[in-house]
């Protein structure tokens, strides 16, 4: 990960030549991600880890904001029964724009190993995903990197909204 | 045509089953004159009746008819001293007996010994509630009717606990499949999204580890790269070999130099 | 009744025409102090509760009938997820019920291993425990301090056995892998660091601390026969001053041969509770430090030796012809236990934790059920938060220390 030099004012090399104000929004944006605190089961624990003193998530500007309308991306962090895929969809309509979903862990991605009757099979039935972070539970560290990839991507955007079309079928 | 497969038992099966195997059972020995379990024993067979009784790895096992279980849990809390129950929950043979087999686990705490009632009740028919007696099964008998379908009378408040309160099925039973049924499939899409949303979102994978080959979408190929979202057709891939870094390749060939010097 | 539309959120009958003065709020399943996905509707009176209900249920995946059809060895990762904070402890409870149905015995280093990873996932779920129960209390920072701990213990179990959080760190029959080099060592430094925390740092802040006592003291007390008739296990029993602990009554492992107490608290509130966690984990040191000695007088055996139920070690399946081969039926078809069922109660550090297993000579279990203290342990929320203000529910649901991977398995 040390190989990884971040930065902050190359449009992550692409031949895209964003404005000044793009820049600066989207280093605004990407700098204090606010996360929403939707922890569902054991990758909650290593999210709270990963917030907690050894990989302090706090120097990344990350505040865990209880209320979905002060978050910006939403770490869909364990397994989503369909008894609750209701609420997670409510909670990611009640966030306000721009907003970004993480699914974390296995169980998020694909329902992981439980393949069965209650588990949805992905969280990206229900919500569109940003960033897929695959493990079971994954360390810290890969919550971390999954959130500076989520960075990268958010600098590559622009900062109209209106421009940013993403492929939401809902 | 296709294989017939029984629909009353959906369980996974062993693909092969030796012919001639007789599996052994769990040793079962009898109540022991003047335990504690013989005392409850006898306590209980002056109240109901016992059909059967054994002692198994350590624990009374005893089976009444369904009907006396509320006289034998009220026996066995207050004249016995079994004054929790751990666990009440059943155990589907609908398939082999066309019965369920309630267990009910009960603790002494005293005398640190348990002891297990077993009944079997048949497809539509109720138990009789315990929660004046404990109140742990409270939930307990709630996950037993949303698991099985297994009714207890006068339950403060028999309702599906774990399951939506929608849901269709009672997941436990042995003819409900493990990936759900035709509603429970599409359960989160239509509460959410609704029906017409069916085809927007596409069937559930299963299958987590299948790979398609064609999709240069969500797969990449590795060693016949192709850029994000190209068509690829059967026959025209091209390869693109993989550069692998030399200074991680061993070369066999050449000698270290402790072998040179043991030559 | 608002009607919903396919994209527009929608709300629950929250039924606002009411004749008295109680309100009806959600404690949804999103909360930061939930501990998971409890959902809670609460009809308050002003400040105070008045009816309580946990709907439960919003993490329920099938794990028992995943049992059904899956071979018992490759269900053991399964109940990892179950009480995910101490993973262990799940994994060790189900490899204890199927070598109890099967008969097994299970040689010395393996059990001086297993009782020394179980020691270490109560003290991992005791820090745990502090940690939220503080947090949610509002002491911010044992938070850090009790993680900062557990990164060690984890530290110590990732050495063991690769993973931080879902160990799978006990085979049925043994343990898999023996101990790495120095472990012993970083262990007795990391009991000496637990022992010095807990009276300088996690004791030091909250034992004495006002605050702490006003939230705690008279908060969820729970009688003895309340704590009876609704199966409370554990230090939610042992909190209400009945003497119970599988460990001394119904010893398993080398539980009988140690040398340890069991706190008890007559106190029946929460603040009686924290103490019990605080001692139980000097406790859990005390028998580590007992175990640490014993692990070189044992010979190197891991796993126990049953040719039909449990494959050989590594060393002659690679080597020896018959092993391989009933390595081979074995991994592919699944051993197949007797006939019968078997109740297995060991002590988790939430409570009574047991698995009932029903065979029917299956390669796979015919019923699995698996009895978690956290289910009842909730449903005792639905008596306990009954008169107590808003405030305290927050603290009665911590204190409680509930799992939802247990509670709705």
């Amino acid at each position: 990960m040390a190989q990884h030099q971040v930065n902050y004012a190359s449009s992550a090399g692409l031949p895209i030549a964003l404005t000044s104000v793009d820049k600066l929004v989207n280093w605004g944006r990407s700098n204090s991600l606010w996360p929403l605190t939707y922890g569902l089961a054991c990758c909650a624990i290593e999210m709270m880890a990963s917030g907690a003193s050894r990989y302090d998530f706090d120097r990344m500007g990350t505040i865990f904001r209880a209320s979905p309308r002060q978050a910006d991306v939403m770490i869909l962090a364990g397994t989503l029964s369909k008894k609750h895929a209701e609420f997670a969809r409510r909670l990611y309509d009640q966030m306000s724009e721009p907003k970004w979903v993480i699914s974390m862990g296995s169980c998020a991605n694909t329902g992981g190993m439980f393949n069965t009757y209650a588990t949805v099979q992905g969280v990206d039935r229900i919500v569109p995903v940003d960033i897929y972070l695959p493990g079971c539970a994954p360390r810290p560290e890969t919550l971390q990197y999954a959130m500076m990839m989520l960075q990268k991507k958010i600098r590559r955007e622009s900062a109209d909204m209106k421009k940013n079309v993403k492929q939401r079928i809902v | 045509m296709r294989k017939y497969t029984p629909k009353d038992n959906v369980q996974k099966k062993s693909y092969y089953s030796d012919r001639f195997w007789v599996a052994p059972r769990v040793p079962t020995t009898e109540v022991e004159a003047g335990s504690h379990f013989e005392a409850v024993v006898n306590a209980l067979s002056n109240v109901v009746t016992i059909k059967d009784v054994g002692v198994q790895i350590g624990q009374l096992r005893i089976v009444i008819n369904a009907t006396d279980n509320f006289k034998t849990l009220q026996t066995l809390r207050d004249a016995c001293g079994y004054a929790m129950c751990s666990e009440i929950s059943a155990v589907d043979y609908l398939a082999q007996d066309g019965e369920f087999e309630v267990f009910y686990q009960m603790l002494n705490l005293t005398e640190a010994q348990r002891v297990r009632v077993v009944c079997r009740i048949k497809k539509d028919e109720a138990v009789e509630s315990v929660v004046p007696l404990f109140k742990s099964a409270n939930f307990a008998e709630r996950e037993m009717f949303d698991m099985f379908g297994i009714q207890a009378n006068n339950h403060p408040f028999m309702k599906r606990i774990l399951m939506p309160d929608d849901w269709e099925g009672h997941p436990l039973l042995k003819t409900y499949p493990l990936h759900g049924d035709e509603a429970a499939s599409w359960y989160e899409v239509d509460k959410i999204f609704g029906k017409e949303y069916r085809d927007v979102v596409g069937p559930e994978n299963r299958d987590p580890a299948s790979v398609e080959r064609y999709d240069s979408q969500r797969f990449s190929r590795v060693g016949y790269e192709v850029p994000f979202g190209a068509e690829i057709e059967e026959g025209k891939e091209e390869e693109n070999p993989i550069a692998y870094s030399e200074t991680f390749m061993v070369d066999y060939t050449t000698g270290t130099t402790t072998l040179k010097k043991r030559k | 009744m608002q009607v919903t539309n396919k994209l527009t959120p929608f709300f629950e009958n929250l039924n606002f025409d009411r004749d008295d003065n109680t309100m009806v709020i959600n404690f949804g399943p999103q909360h930061p102090s939930a501990h998971g996905q409890l959902r809670l509707m609460l009809e308050l009176d002003g400040e105070l509760v008045t009816k309580a209900y946990p709907d439960i249920g919003y993490l329920h995946r099938g794990i028992e009938k995943m049992a059904e059809n899956m071979t018992y060895n490759e269900f053991l990762p399964t109940t990892d997820r179950l009480d995910y904070i101490a993973s262990t402890s799940n994994n060790y409870a189900y490899a204890l019920s199927v070598e109890r149905l099967i008969g097994l015995e299970v040689p010395r280093r393996a059990q001086v291993i297993r009782t020394m990873l179980l020691e270490l996932n109560r003290i991992i779920s005791h820090l745990f425990f502090i940690a939220t129960h503080a947090l949610d209390v509002g002491a911010m920072s044992v938070f850090l301090y009790a993680f900062r701990e557990r990164e060690f213990a984890m530290d110590l179990m990732e050495d063991y056995c690769g993973a931080r959080l879902t160990h799978s760190a006990v085979r049925i029959g043994g343990v898999p892998l023996d101990l790495p080099k120095n472990w012993l060592t970083d262990l007795s430094k990391f009991c000496t660091k637990v022992n010095y925390e807990l009276e300088h740092t996690y004791e030091a802040l909250l034992t004495e601390n006002r605050i702490w006592k006003m939230r705690l003291e008279d908060v969820g007390v729970l009688s003895p026969e309340d704590a009876l008739s609704w199966g409370c296990t554990g230090p939610m029993l042992r909190g209400s001053g009945i003497k119970y602990d599988i460990r001394k009554e119904e010893p398993y492992e080398l539980y009988g041969e140690l040398d340890f107490d069991i706190p008890i608290s007559d106190k029946c509130d929460s603040y009686g509770r924290y103490a019990l966690y605080m001692e139980e984990m000097r406790q859990s040191v005390r028998i580590l430090r007992q175990l640490i000695p014993m692990y070189d007088k044992t010979e190197p055996k891991l796993m126990a030796h049953a040719p039909q139920y449990i494959s050989a070690p590594k060393e002659e399946i690679m080597t020896q012809n018959y092993a391989l081969m009933q390595h081979f039926v074995l991994v592919t078809q699944g051993m197949r236990p007797p006939v019968g069922e078997v109740y297995a109660p060991t002590e988790s550090p939430k409570g009574e934790l047991g698995f009932y297993i029903k065979s029917e000579g299956e390669p796979y279990a015919y019923r699995l059920k698996c009895r978690a203290p956290s289910f009842f342990h909730t449903g005792l929320l639905q008596e306990i938060l009954v008169g107590t203000y808003i405030a305290d529910v927050v603290t009665i649901i911590g204190t409680t220390n509930i799992v939802f991977g247990e509670v709705d398995r």
